[in-house]
């Protein structure tokens, strides 16, 4: 069997539903195998597209998301893509063609050393030069990416290779020799730290997005539902936890809640989960008295006393050790904390309502959060508009925040949020973003259009790169704005028209509901362009 | 801070160095010298590295060697469980006057005489590090030219 066609053999095992790619001459096999198999190629008009989109997908389905490039140019314009999935750890096998094996090494048309480039931020990656190789170092890649701290795996593959034969047998086991994930947490640790949460008087739990890649939110519930201990998230654990709950004490980190870290600031224990403790997380860390005690439960060894000294380390996979925790454990006797994490909350949750000539876009998001379905899901870009989506729309029940979290990739919500749809086509999903932030892949909008999916897009024009902006009047002054505006700025609804969307401009809160709610009954994509006020802060 | 010595089983193919190497200076580690070859498994590589570093950051460097998939096992050397040899080729000054004295430094280390010409002489010697230290600093009156060190590389005295 052809090298190519054994790749589209394997995916179909692996139920790969979607490859979403762009191809070129050192594809020409592997498009050929393409066209004879039964799942669905999604083309991008960008490779970074590729990436962003499949890790939408992989994020929501939770399974492996693929993607493939060509040679040279198009491996290279994977690079961001894969750096962003590789800060927040997101299973993704990204596939790029390379010149002919005898044509490597010398500058050929189109070669460009992708492995070496994506050796810092790839969890592993391969060049394929024997075809016989093939089908093991899929295997592996598959295992890789989507076990212990998933993450995405490169293969890059000679064009001669696509088209060698080899035989289909997929019945040899691999074996890593030095890649063996602990999963279950060290049950002496466990002991350890039941005893040690037994004992506290003031326990917080602190979840980062580890706990979505373990899916391990059900046990993160029942885990609370038993203790009564109170929680805090991440950006990134943003809806790992329904926000209504009593135990609920919002988000931590540098655009984080004020009340998170009075709590935190008051804890006397606190229990990571899946949080690499980051320096955006933890800029207010000084907020850990010196005697707080830490518990830090992680997949990956080298985030446990990465940032943070812990008291007690736990490696393994957040679900098996809650698991485990909760057989174990029982409620503890801390109203009085609980309380006053409540107290806390409620004393500093001002949230004031200015009225603004535009759309605020924070009674905007408040006001989409009441009306969406539970079960929708968030694409956030990077920017004010990804604070204003994690600090004001209401995360519960299944509803997810994806956003790029550890590169702060602008660009990433549009491409991630048809990945997103396509994985989970029931659910209403909404793509917030910026006008500086749709601009970067801007013409991913032919790719929903011709995708089908259905995407609400809304996008916050403040005719300005507002973040930079207000960073840079914070540093400078107000008077000295240089180059964050954009001299002319296209007519998006236009744009979206043109791509064959749907779309409408609104420029007051008064009008938002209607255009949703048009949105929300829309066939097609539909683009929601609210004015903003240039001056509009973040906080 | 201190050098610390550690001894790495690494699969044998290409790209496992520059991973290796690429991780240090990527995250800002020091290294004092980094060994390398093929072991009685030729699938499986040694590297022996010494880095300098406090013990907090020692403990990051090991875990994030491990996270690389090509690695397979990671041992922290010490004296009393393992043996530690460096080789140096120097090249020193010599005249006819101090020529049988540089020889007699040589005979206190088991150096080797390997090259004599007119006014050199280059010696070679496989030691541990504090050997190779006092060699050195023996040798520098007569005039180092120039050396060369191997880096170390280590094997454990007995498998535990
Ligand atoms: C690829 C990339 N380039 C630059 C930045 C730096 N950056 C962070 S926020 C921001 C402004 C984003 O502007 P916009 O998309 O309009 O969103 P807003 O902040 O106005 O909501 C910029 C330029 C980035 N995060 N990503």
């Amino acid at each position: 069997m052809k090298v190519s066609d054994a790749i589209c053999k394997f995916f179909e095992t692996k139920n790969v539903e979607y490859v979403f790619g762009y191809p070129g001459g050192a594809l020409l096999p592997m498009y050929e195998s393409f066209r004879h198999s039964n799942f669905k190629h999604i083309l991008v008009r960008n490779e970074q597209g590729a990436v962003h989109s499949a890790s939408g997908y992989a994020r929501i389905s939770g399974k492996v998301g693929v993607c493939i490039a060509t040679s040279g140019p198009g491996a290279t314009n994977l690079i961001t893509g894969i750096a962003t999935a590789y800060m927040d750890s997101i299973p993704i096998v990204a596939i790029t063609g390379q010149v002919n094996t005898e044509a490597i090494g010398k500058d050929s048309f189109q070669e460009a050393d992708i492995t070496g480039a994506t050796e810092p931020f790839t969890k592993h990656n391969y060049l394929v030069k024997d075809p016989n190789d093939i089908l093991r170092v899929l295997k592996e890649a598959f295992f890789i990416a989507s076990s212990g701290r998933p993450g995405p795996v490169l293969i890059d593959i000679p064009r001669n290779v696509q088209d060698a034969h080899i035989d289909f047998d997929l019945s040899k086991e691999i074996n890593i020799l030095g890649y063996k994930p602990t999963t279950d947490g060290h049950s002496g640790q466990i002991k350890k730290i039941i005893q040690r949460i037994k004992k506290a008087n003031r326990p917080l739990i602190y979840v980062g997005g580890g706990v979505f890649s373990a899916k391990a939110t059900k046990e993160l519930r029942e885990f609370v539902k038993i203790t009564k201990i109170p929680l805090v998230n991440t950006m990134m654990g943003l809806g790992a936890f329904p926000m209504d709950s009593p135990y609920y004490g919002g988000m931590v980190g540098f655009h984080g809640n004020e009340h998170s870290e009075l709590i935190l600031k008051e804890a006397d224990l606190v229990l990571i989960i899946g949080a690499r403790m980051s320096d955006r997380a933890t800029m207010n860390f000084s907020s850990f008295k010196t005697d707080t005690d830490l518990i830090h439960i992680d997949i990956d060894p080298a985030e446990i006393g990465k940032n943070v000294v812990n008291q007690i380390p736990i490696v393994g996979d957040a679900k098996n050790i809650l698991n485990s925790l909760n057989k174990k454990i029982s409620t503890l006797k801390i109203e009085d904390w609980l309380n006053k994490v409540n107290d806390i909350k409620t004393f500093t949750e001002n949230f004031v309502t200015t009225n603004t000539k535009t759309i605020n876009p924070k009674i905007a998001l408040r006001l989409l959060s009441s009306i969406s379905p539970n079960d929708t899901i968030i694409t956030a870009d990077v920017g004010q508009n990804q604070i204003w989506a994690a600090k004001n729309f209401k995360y519960y029940g299944d509803r997810r925040y994806l956003t790029s979290g550890g590169l702060g990739t602008m660009g990433y919500s549009l491409s991630a949020s048809i990945g997103a749809k396509l994985a989970s086509p029931n659910r209403e999903v909404i793509c917030v973003t910026g006008d500086g932030g749709i601009q970067m892949l801007l013409a991913e909008l032919g790719t929903l259009a011709e995708s089908k999916a259905k995407v609400i897009i809304l996008l916050f024009n403040n005719s300005a790169l507002g973040m930079v902006k207000e960073l840079q009047e914070k540093k400078y002054g107000k008077n000295a704005p240089f180059g964050i505006d954009y001299d002319l700025s296209p007519d998006f609804v236009k744009i979206a028209k043109a791509f064959s969307l749907s779309g409408e401009r609104v420029y007051s809160n008064a009008n938002l509901n209607k255009v949703y709610q048009k949105a929300l009954s829309s066939e097609k994509s539909f683009l929601i362009e609210c004015i903003v006020d240039k001056d509009f802060g973040t906080l | 801070m201190k050098n610390y010595v550690l001894s790495l089983l690494v699969e044998n193919n290409s790209g496992v160095l520059s991973r290796v190497s690429g991780l240090f200076s990527r995250r800002g580690y020091n290294i004092t010298s980094l060994s390398v070859g093929e072991t009685e498994n030729k699938n499986i590589s040694r590297m022996t590295i010494v880095v300098f570093a406090d013990e907090p950051t020692l403990e990051q460097i090991k875990k994030q060697l491990n996270k690389l998939i090509n690695t397979i096992k990671i041992t922290e050397f010490d004296y009393s469980n393992s043996i530690q040899r460096e080789l140096i080729l120097v090249k020193v000054k010599s005249s006819a006057k101090n020529r049988y004295q540089i020889i007699d430094v040589a005979g206190i280390f088991g150096a080797k005489i390997i090259d004599v010409i007119s006014d050199e002489i280059t010696l070679e010697l496989t030691e541990n590090e504090n050997k190779i230290r006092s060699f050195i600093e023996l040798l520098k009156p007569f005039g180092i030219i120039e050396f060369v060190r191997s880096g170390i590389t280590g094997i454990e005295k007995k498998s535990i």
